[in-house]
C-alpha cells in the first residue's frame, strides 16, 4: 500500500499554525479581564486576527538562526581578543567611544527586554505576543553580548567598570534612561510606538548602521561584530513597530489622533537622544566615515519621509518637529561636544579639541555652520588650554524636565541664542529645552513632575555616597558627587596626558618590537 | 517622487551572491558600498528571489537565512518561501 506523503507546509501556513491555531480565548475569566492593559490608552481594536505578521519566523527557525549568529559573533570576538585586537584600533581616543556606548546602550537594551516581556503578556493577539516575546529574547542577547564584547577593553582602559552603577545616577546618561522609563510606564501601544517605531526605526538605524560601520573603519572588530549582530535583529524589530502602527490605524479611525500624538512625541524624544550618538560620529571616531548630518539625511529625512508618505493614506501627518530636526542637524553634535569638553571633571571619558585636519573635515561637512559658529569656539578653547587656562565649568547643569538633556541647544532660527522654555504647574516652575518638550509635559504633567534629574536632586541632598550625614552643620550638597557617581578620575578630563594614552602607546610599541 | 525601499547586509561571501541576485532581479537597483557593509536601494519595490540566489550560490538557499546577514531594511515586508519583498505604497 502506498503511503500518501503530504507536501511540506509553506512558510505562511506554518506561521499561521504556530500563532493563530495554537492560541485560545480564555473561558474561566473573560478576555478583557485577562488583558486589561490594551484598553487603558483609548486605542480601539475590533479584530486581532487582522494583525499581519511581517517576518514569519517560527520557533525552530528562530533558534536555529539566532544560534548561528551567536557562534559567528563569538568566533570573531575570540579571534579579536586572542590577537590583542584592542591595539589595532586607529588611536586610543577611540576607547572613549566605547565608554560612552557602554554606559548608554546595554542598559537600554535590558530595559527593552523588560518592556517587550511586559507587552508580550499584555497584547491580546497571538501574532504580536509571539513577536514581542522573540524581541524580548533578542534584547537580552544584545544587552549581554555588548557587555561581553567591551569587557575585554575593560581589562586595559579606565572608566568602564562602574557603568551599571552610573546608569541611573550620571547626569549625561539620564536622557536615555528617561526615554525608556517614559516608554515602559506608558501603556502597551504607546510603548510599541516609542520603542518599535522611534527607537528601532529612527535611532538604531543611525546607531548601528553608520556608527558601527565607522567602528569597523577604526579597526574595532569587537564593536563591529556585536553591533551588526544586534542590528540583524533590529530589522525584525522595526518591522514589528511599523506593523503595530498600521494595525492601530486600520482598526478604527478614532485611533488616528492618539497615534499621531505618540508619533509627534516619540520622534522628538528620539531626536534629542541622538545628539550624543551624532557627536560620537563627528568628534570621537578618529577615522570618520560619514557625518551625522549625512546619516540623518539618509536614515531620517529620506527613510522617515518614505514612511510618512506611506502612512499619509491613513491621515498621518509628518511629525511636528520634522522641520526643527532638519535645522538642528547642523548644530547639535557641535553643541554636545563643546558641552562635554567644558565639563572635564564630570564625565568618566576623555575629551579633546579636534586636530587641525579634523577641524577641516568638520568645516567641509558642515559648510553652513561650522566655520561660522563652532570652529572659533573650539580654537579659542585650544589656545586657552595651551596657555594653561583650560576651560572648566564646575557648576551643575540645568536640565529639561522631559528629555533630561542639559539645556544647551539653540533657539530655532537663532544659533547664537540658547533655547529655554518654562511653565508653571501647581505653583511650581518647570524648565524645558524646547517647545516640543514643553508640550509633552503639558499633555501629561502628573507623569513628568516625577522626572529624576540628578543635578536638581543633588542640591536637595539626594545624591550622596552612602554614609553622608545631610544634616551635619558643614554639609554642602553635591560636594561629593564624584564618590556618588563612583567616578574613576583617571578616566576624566583631557585625553592628552591621560593614562590610557600613555599605556596604549607603550603597549603598541611592545607589540611591534622585541 | 517614489521612495526607496532598501536593504543592507554585512559584507561577506554569502551576501556578495545575494547582492548579485538583487541586481539581476531589480534593474533600478543602486549598490552603495560602505566599510564592512553594503546597501542596495531600489525605488518603490525591492525583491529577492530564492531561485536567483540559489543560482548565484550554487546551492539550496532558504530565504530566512537572510536573517544572518541583515543589517537594516526599509519598506513594508512580505516574506514567503520564494520571495522576500520590500515595498512602499507611495
Ligand atoms: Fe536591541
Ligand atoms: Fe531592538
Ligand atoms: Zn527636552
Amino acid at each position: 500500500m502506498d503511503m500518501k506523503v503530504s507536501k511540506k507546509l509553506g512558510l505562511k501556513e506554518r506561521y499561521t499554525m504556530m500563532t493563530r491555531d495554537l492560541a485560545w480565548d480564555t473561558t474561566f475569566q473573560p478576555m478583557d479581564k485577562v488583558f486589561p492593559q490594551v484598553g487603558y490608552e483609548g486605542i480601539k481594536i475590533h479584530d486581532w486576527d487582522q494583525w499581519e505578521d511581517p517576518f514569519r519566523l517560527t520557533m525552530d527557525a528562530y533558534w536555529k538562526y539566532q544560534a548561528e549568529k551567536e557562534r559567528k559573533l563569538y568566533a570573531i570576538l575570540d579571534a579579536f581578543n586572542q590577537n590583542n585586537g584592542h591595539l589595532s584600533v586607529t588611536d586610543a581616543r577611540y576607547m572613549n567611544v566605547l565608554k560612552l556606548f557602554l554606559g548608554s546602550t546595554p542598559p537600554l537594551e535590558l530595559m527593552a527586554a523588560r518592556g517587550f516581556s511586559m507587552v508580550a503578556r499584555q497584547m491580546v493577539g497571538a501574532g504580536p505576543r509571539v513577536a514581542c516575546m522573540m524581541q524580548s529574547v533578542d534584547e537580552y542577547r544584545h544587552f549581554q553580548t555588548q557587555i561581553h564584547s567591551i569587557s575585554n577593553y575593560n581589562r586595559f582602559y579606565n572608566g568602564m567598570d562602574e557603568f551599571a552603577h552610573q546608569q541611573s545616577r550620571m547626569w549625561y546618561l539620564a536622557d536615555g534612561k528617561s526615554f525608556f522609563d517614559d516608554a515602559i510606564t506608558a501603556g502597551p501601544f504607546e510603548f510599541m510606538v516609542a520603542i518599535g517605531f522611534a527607537f528601532e526605526y529612527v535611532l538604531t538605524n543611525i546607531l548601528f548602521v553608520p556608527f558601527i560601520s565607522g567602528a569597523a573603519y577604526n579597526g574595532d572588530m569587537a564593536a563591529m561584530t556585536v553591533g551588526f549582530s544586534a542590528q540583524s535583529d533590529e530589522a525584525r524589530h522595526m518591522t514589528l513597530g511599523l506593523e503595530c502602527i498600521k494595525f492601530m490605524l486600520e482598526q478604527d479611525p478614532d485611533n488616528l489622533p492618539i497615534v499621531q500624538r505618540w508619533i509627534d512625541k516619540w520622534t522628538w524624544r528620539g531626536t534629542r537622544k541622538l545628539a550624543s550618538v551624532g557627536m560620537m560620529m563627528d568628534y570621537m571616531l578618529p577615522k570618520r566615515i560619514m557625518s551625522f548630518k549625512e546619516a540623518w539625511e539618509i536614515y531620517f529625512e529620506q527613510n522617515g519621509s518614505a514612511l510618512f508618505n506611506d502612512l499619509a493614506r491613513y491621515g498621518v501627518k509628518v511629525p511636528k518637529c520634522f522641520a526643527q530636526t532638519i535645522e538642528e542637524k547642523e548644530h547639535i553634535t557641535h553643541q554636545s561636544w563643546i558641552g562635554f569638553y567644558m565639563k572635564p571633571d564630570a564625565c568618566p571619558f576623555h575629551t579633546w579639541i579636534p586636530a587641525p585636519d579634523e577641524l577641516d573635515w568638520l568645516s567641509e561637512k558642515y559648510p553652513n555652520t561650522f566655520d561660522k559658529y563652532y570652529r572659533p569656539v573650539l580654537e579659542h578653547f585650544d589656545r586657552q588650554e595651551k596657555a594653561g587656562n583650560r576651560f572648566n565649568n564646575k557648576t551643575q547643569p540645568m536640565n529639561c524636565q522631559v528629555c533630561v538633556s542639559t539645556i544647551k541647544f539653540n533657539e530655532p532660527g537663532d544659533p547664537m541664542e540658547m533655547c529655554f522654555r518654562e511653565t508653571v504647574y501647581k505653583g511650581e516652575k518647570f524648565h524645558f529645552c524646547s517647545d516640543h518638550c514643553k508640550e509633552i509635559f503639558e499633555d501629561e504633567p502628573e507623569k513628568y513632575v516625577q522626572t529624576f534629574i540628578s543635578s536638581h536632586a543633588a542640591l536637595q541632598g539626594k545624591c550622596e555616597p552612602d554614609g553622608t550625614d545631610v544634616n551635619a552643620h558643614d554639609y554642602r550638597p553635591g560636594a561629593r558627587m564624584h564618590a556618588y557617581w563612583r567616578m574613576d578620575k583617571r578616566a576624566a578630563g583631557d585625553f592628552n596626558g591621560s593614562e590610557d594614552q600613555k599605556n596604549f602607546a607603550q603597549w603598541r610599541d611592545q607589540a611591534t618590537k622585541n | 517622487m517614489t521612495s526607496n525601499a532598501f536593504i543592507a547586509f554585512q559584507k561577506n561571501e554569502e551576501t556578495r551572491c545575494i547582492v548579485e541576485a538583487i541586481v539581476d532581479d531589480n534593474p533600478d537597483a543602486v549598490v552603495v558600498d560602505q566599510p564592512a557593509m553594503v546597501k542596495v536601494d531600489v525605488p518603490g519595490r525591492l525583491v529577492i528571489r530564492r531561485t536567483t540566489v540559489e543560482e548565484k550560490m550554487g546551492r539550496d538557499f532558504d530565504l530566512q537565512e537572510l536573517q544572518l546577514h541583515l543589517i537594516t531594511i526599509s519598506g513594508h515586508l512580505d516574506e514567503s518561501d520564494d520571495e522576500f519583498v520590500l515595498s512602499w505604497q507611495s
